[in-house]
């Protein structure tokens, strides 16, 4: 190098380091790096996967839609609390700017903590307990309905479901998971049934049970002996299957087993492990939104990444992690900086119409708690091996079967 | 509460009580013997319990029929597992044989989630679903099938260590470590003979086990702690206590279940655990030292 190019190359950088300060050569972080924690692994790892598919294929989408580079970090909370909290603290050490999670409420509220306390936006997928939006967080935001919200919702749609088959069951036998968000359920439940005249039934018995469990015959036992007339559940995934083998074990044919809003029945595992076992139980819960044109497009690459799986098994788990990162793409987009708290006002300000969420609800919009309001759940039917949208009305893709066919008063 | 109710439960708790108390069986056939806890007991009912999923998903081969060649599999490897591995630990304090041990089982825990992953599994043989009806009361197939294939297991044990020379000498190695040493007996052999019985016990336990509930591969430390409870209730050391004391805990399992909540199972097992150990700490059925 001569001396007069020496000379050139170190003005240019004492001007650039004079300058930087001023932000003016300082490049503008130029991706979102989103901290996604989800239970991959342990007793709820199946729905956790499922909920990585949405996150997995939204950078691509995403970037076709707004423009905006997402750059996923993946942390697997093992389906324990403890984890979810010490990997939020790490992704948040490695440069997470936003961070989306965590499918399960106890591991979401730990990781809730995590956020407001180091002031990083935390969007949540799923998680119904409502105390997580209400202890007065400024970081955290939730598009998912509330446990009393996925309550009322679920039991609107069994009263419709009697109305439109023209049953009057006059029992039910309620069995919940005992964790944080089946304990939500059941209070929400408990709280509101006594006071909804449409629905005709009583709860004869409470049955509350491990979500780890190995083996349900007691709780199945016990159920079966009230003679109620149908099964209202809250339940997981592995407990479900083993709660329907029970069922079949002991020659319990209700007339139905009709979910007011969780996982479980309708998951792919639940129909692969029960094969006809698996027909005909009712989970009225939130779901994706078959007539959006973003269904449309997450749809699409869905088929593409994943060419083995129907979208009517993930749709629910799909559609709500991928509206996650939706809106910290969004807000991104809109604050123009990767700045905690203007990331955060920004989330406050999110407007994301109808046809741009992918989970069934109206306009996503924050309240002042970081609650989005309006999500709307579906009464959704295992029919011929496939989850069936059959309430309401407008969405439905088939008639509603209620009573079940096998169904044998006891 | 109905009678028919109390009686299903009652049944359904004896029968997997049988599976537990075989379980134990093994654990308790050990460190009468050896004198070695297995730390790594819950953990081999694991391995054996993938063991009879992959027989069944290769070959269909139902779990009765894989008994055989598992409960082979794990006496060999019981039997290498003591000559090689713990033998050097007999004489060594009880404190590096127990991380001996549960080094065993971290790593068996690990190699079954890298290979098997989280997922449950299970077996769908055509009765898994199936009951004996007698009027109200349901006698379900599979824990009817488990219970009775444990309890002849269980017998057979017995004869052997009562009537066959090897059950003799292993029990003479028992009475009296030096004394067998001293009228020639091989007691290298014999211990490890005792590691591979207690190892293919725990082989038919499985096998029996993967029919009442789904398989994962953090199941192993939960049954670990349950055989553990169940041999000191029953008396350690003692076949007949660790039966006793495993069908004790599934009755009380089940009932608690029943007449209290259902989450309180694990909680009645313990407190008859603190029980025992406070008013009879030998076990139930097992000898003062």
């Amino acid at each position: 190098m001569k001396r007069r190019q020496f000379n050139q190359a170190l003005a240019a950088a004492g001007i650039a380091a004079g300058l930087a300060p001023f932000g003016i050569v300082r490049a503008q972080s130029q991706k979102l790096k989103v901290g996604v924690l989800l239970p991959r692994s342990g007793v709820q790892a199946l729905i956790g996967q499922s909920c990585q598919k949405g996150a997995d294929l939204a950078p691509a989408v995403i970037r076709q839609v707004l423009g905006v580079d997402i750059e996923l970090m993946n942390a697997d909370t093992e389906s324990n609390a403890d984890t979810a909290r010490t990997r939020a603290e790490r992704l948040i050490q490695e440069g997470a700017h936003v961070l989306v999670g965590a499918f399960d409420s106890g591991h979401t509220a730990a990781i809730a903590q995590v956020a407001e306390q180091r002031g990083i936006p935390h969007i949540i997928n799923v998680a119904a307990a409502p105390q997580i939006t209400e202890q007065g967080y400024k970081f955290v935001f939730r598009n998912f309905p509330t446990a009393i919200d996925l309550t009322r919702n679920g039991l609107a749609l069994m009263g419709e479901i009697f109305r439109t088959t023209n049953t009057v069951p006059r029992s039910a036998v309620f069995m919940h998971v005992n964790d944080t968000f089946g304990q939500a359920m059941a209070k929400g439940v408990g709280a509101m049934l006594p006071h909804l005249d449409f629905l005709p039934f009583k709860v004869l018995d409470t049955i509350a049970y491990d979500p780890a469990a190995k083996d349900l015959t007691v709780e199945v036992s016990k159920a079966k002996a009230t003679n109620a007339d149908f099964l209202m559940l809250v339940c997981r995934l592995n407990d479900a299957i083993i709660l329907r083998r029970e069922m079949a074990k002991q020659r319990w044919n209700p007339m139905g087993i009709i979910s007011p809003g969780s996982p479980g029945l309708y998951e792919e595992q639940y129909t692969k492990a029960l094969g006809p076992l698996a027909e005909y139980a009712i989970c009225n819960t939130v779901w994706f939104n078959p007539k959006s044109e973003m269904t449309k497009t997450v749809g699409a690459a869905f088929r593409q990444q994943n060419p083995k799986d129907m979208l009517d098994f993930h749709g629910t788990n799909v559609g709500y992690t991928f509206d996650a990162i939706m809106i910290a793409a969004d807000a991104f987009r809109r604050a123009r900086t990767t700045d905690p708290k203007a990331l955060a006002d920004a989330i406050r300000q999110t407007d994301i119409p109808v046809s741009r969420r992918m989970s069934l609800g109206g306009p996503i919009r924050f309240n002042p708690k970081g609650q989005v309001e309006g999500n709307l759940s579906a009464a959704i039917q295992n029919l011929k091996g496939r989850p069936t949208v059959t309430l309401p009305a407008e969405y439905a893709e088939a008639k509603v079967v209620f009573p079940s066919p096998g169904y044998k008063k006891t | 509460m109905p009678l028919d109710l109390v009686t299903n439960v009652l049944i359904a708790g004896v029968l997997t009580g049988l599976v537990y108390g075989l379980m134990a069986l093994g654990l308790s056939v050990i460190f009468g013997v050896v004198r070695v806890v297995n730390f790594a007991h819950g953990e081999m009912m694991t391995i054996a319990m993938y063991a009879a999923v992959l027989l069944f998903a290769q070959w269909q081969l139902d779990p009765f029929l894989a008994i055989l060649p598992v409960a082979a599999v794990f006496f060999v490897l019981g039997y290498l597992l003591q000559v090689w591995m713990i033998n050097p630990f007999i004489t060594r304090p009880e404190y590096s044989q127990f991380m001996l041990l549960v080094a065993v089982a971290i790593i068996m825990v690990n190699a079954l989630l890298m290979v098997f992953g989280p997922s449950a599994r299970n077996v769908q043989v055509e009765y898994q679903l199936e009951s004996f009806a007698l009027g109200p009361i349901l006698f379900d197939k599979a824990r009817v099938y488990s219970g009775a294939a444990a309890v002849a297991v269980s017998a057979l044990l017995f004869a052997f260590f009562k009537f066959s020379r090897s059950g003799k000498a292993i029990r003479a190695c028992a009475d009296n470590y030096l004394g067998a040493k001293v009228v020639g007996l091989d007691v290298k052999h014999l211990y490890g003979l005792t590691f591979g019985l207690g190892s293919a016990c725990v082989a038919v336990a499985g096998c029996l086990m993967v029919l009442l509930v789904d398989v994962t591969p953090l199941l192993g430390p939960g049954y670990t702690l349950l055989a553990f409870v169940i041999v000191i209730v029953g008396g350690l050391g003692s076949m007949g206590g660790a039966l006793l004391g495993g069908v004790l805990i599934g009755v009380s399992e089940a009932m608690a279940g029943l007449f209290i909540t259902p989450s309180a199972k694990s909680m009645v097992s313990f407190a008859l655990l603190i029980l025992v150990l406070l008013f009879r700490p030998q076990g139930l059925l097992g000898r003062r030292t």
